[in-house]
């Protein structure tokens, strides 16, 4: 275990060094890719610790895009400030979706998130609410300049602001996780009756679980927002969902660092994808999702722990 | 007004009665295997998008529609022969994560073989005047007799045939079932063909409606997925009544209340309901675990 802050760390410092070596465009691709980090890991304490299944992530997604393009556009409120205002409301929105979602098993609740997932375009396409979200044609948000003079482009300022952010929410979701409310997670997920009968306040951690998840995955809303500057109701489908949860699958549904793997993934293997041809990238990742079902349920998180477990105690055999 | 609520019913019942097929699909899958099959929708598109093909290829509709379905029948005994098998035991999640992957494998096929474009499917009961004083057009009414007759199939096949009982027997009890000489694996297989095989007919009689394209069944299989959870989803008969209820509830929705355009968050609201009020659906046994 004591080999794994030294590692993030070292991960941090090539991350960051990535800011001053990469040209505009590939920088965005790695905003993206800290941005769907952080939105996977909502989903990893959410399915991966506590055992629920949400397949409707895309729709916190979306409302945390746009509370912060409202709040941009109608009340001129700085970027930075939108953030702690996307994570109240998401963490309201997911706490209202975690009441029913207590009384339903794994598939059920699979079930309604989709439900929501799909539902969610029309809600933001609804001509009532169209005075603050533009209807179908969407928001357009400024870009963010580099504050006090400092000598970076926007597009590096915007990338380190990102990777601040996100190293920041992987840091407490480490510290949740191998904590007392981690291990209750973990009880709940693993064997709820008894998890209950050790005094774990099984309602109650699943709905703050439901929320903080909505939470995290609401901030890299936000942060999407802000680094396409841009939202529309056509950006926040179902496949924003469905992506997501590929992610977090090919990642390992259960491992922290698994969710910027599959950030990764998700960020760059459709683009390759996209250059055989249109209907490529969905294939792919379908393909891909049941491969990992056979072969890899724990992802690539749950591989490379394995090799590391090995690699570091080579006297002992491990899974 | 009355006239308008009366109109509104009736095509509600039409498209219930679509709901009311798709649901039972779904029923079928989860009685057997206690899966809900999410790619369900894409399979129907996949099916009516070769419906189309055999009629391009000029055969007359009736053939096209059986071709159809045949194609999807054994489409479906694949795919549970294939991808579903080492599936039985898997926990929810892994269940959860291959039926996605096929629903997105099953989308991008229909995308790539048959192109993105929206595409007209033609109605075998004519797009003639209004019957019965402009309330029911002729697809509907034709589209709500075919329904019908699935139905009514499907129930004899299960209540009177060998071949239903054995199914039955697989899915309500697959030990016992396996003891007095029942193959349990061949009878998820034939289920899993049946629900593909009432899918299509279903993309087919929707499709004039709604036009075609790779993403025509996901609202629909929302609606399903509702009416399915509405009548109790391990209760056939509750799937089908869920199934019209729901077309019913959301044309009246759309009417009167909340306009077409939030059409899809009555699917949600009805769903969220149902799971808080009665977790079983009407008609739904209650299940109780062991501790």
């Amino acid at each position: 275990m004591r080999a794994t802050p030294a590692l993030a760390a070292l991960v941090l410092i090539v991350l960051v060094a990535a800011a001053f070596l990469f040209s505009d465009y590939h920088l965005f691709q790695l905003t993206m890719v800290v941005v769907y980090a952080i939105a996977i890991l909502g989903m990893t304490m959410l399915t991966g610790f506590n055992g629920q299944i949400s397949l409707g992530h895309g729709a916190f997604y979306a409302i945390g895009a746009y509370t912060t393009g409202v709040l941009m556009t109608a009340w001129d409120v700085p970027y930075w400030a939108t953030l702690p205002a996307a994570a109240v409301v998401c963490a309201g929105f997911g706490f209202l979706i975690g009441l029913p979602a207590l009384r339903l098993g794994g598939l059920y609740l699979a079930l309604t998130t989709f439900a929501l997932a799909v539902a969610v375009p029309q809600v933001l396409k609804y001509k009532s609410f169209e005075q603050w979200t533009g209807g179908v044609q969407g928001l357009v948000i400024d870009k963010p300049d580099p504050p006090f003079g400092l000598p970076l482009s926007p597009d590096q300022w915007l990338y380190l602001f990102t990777l601040a952010i996100g190293a920041a929410i992987f840091l407490l979701v480490w510290n949740l996780a191998r904590g007392r409310i981690g291990r209750a997670m973990m009880a709940i997920r693993d064997h709820a009756l008894a998890a209950e009968a050790m005094g774990i306040n099984i309602a109650l951690l699943k709905t703050r679980t439901f929320a903080a998840s909505a939470m995290c995955t609401g901030v890299a809303g936000s942060l999407s927002a802000i680094a396409i500057q841009f939202v529309a109701p056509d950006s926040f489908t179902v496949f924003v969902s469905i992506t997501l949860f590929v992610g977090l699958v090919v990642g390992g549904v259960a491992s922290i660092p698994g969710a910027l793997f599959g950030a990764v993934f998700i960020e760059f293997i459709p683009n390759l994808a996209d250059q055989v041809s249109k209907a490529a990238p969905g294939a792919v990742y379908g393909v891909i999702l049941i491969a990992c079902m056979y072969v890899m349920p724990s992802g690539v998180g749950g591989a490379l722990a394995r090799l590391v477990r090995r690699v570091a105690r080579p006297g002992r055999r491990v899974g | 007004m009355m006239q308008g609520v009366l109109h509104q019913v009736i095509s509600g019942i039409a498209t219930g009665g679509i709901y009311a097929s798709v649901a039972l699909a779904l029923v079928m899958i989860y009685q057997a295997t206690h899966h809900v099959n999410f790619a369900q929708g894409e399979m129907a598109t996949f099916s009516t998008y070769i419906a189309l093909t055999l009629i391009n290829i000029g055969l007359p509709y009736w053939i096209a529609f059986i071709g159809a379905v045949a194609i999807s029948f054994a489409i479906g005994v694949a795919i549970e022969r294939i991808l579903m098998r080492p599936m039985e035991n898997a926990p929810v999640l892994a269940s959860v994560g291959v039926f996605v992957g096929l629903l997105l494998i099953i989308n991008s096929l229909s995308g790539w073989l048959f192109d993105y474009t929206i595409k007209q499917f033609p109605s075998p009961f004519g797009s003639g005047t209004p019957l019965f004083g402009g309330y029911v057009s002729s697809h509907e009414l034709g589209s709500t007799a075919v329904t019908l007759i699935v139905l009514i199939a499907v129930y004899m096949f299960f209540r009177h045939t060998r071949l239903g009982l054995g199914m039955r027997a697989a899915a309500f009890n697959p030990v016992s079932a396996r003891l007095v000489g029942i193959q349990v694996g061949w009878m998820l297989a034939l289920g899993w063909g049946l629900a593909a095989a009432i899918g299509a007919i279903a993309g087919m009689m929707v499709a004039p409606i709604v036009f075609l394209d790779p993403n025509m069944m996901a609202g629909i299989l929302l609606y399903a997925f509702a009416g399915a959870l509405l009548g109790g989803i391990d209760s056939p008969l509750g799937a089908v009544l869920g199934g019209f209820a729901v077309g019913i509830i959301e044309n009246l929705m759309g009417a009167y209340v909340v306009g077409t355009e939030l059409k899809l968050s009555v699917a949600l609201i009805i769903i969220v309901c149902v799971l808080v009020v009665k977790p079983s659906g009407l008609l739904g046994r209650k299940v109780t675990s062991r501790v």
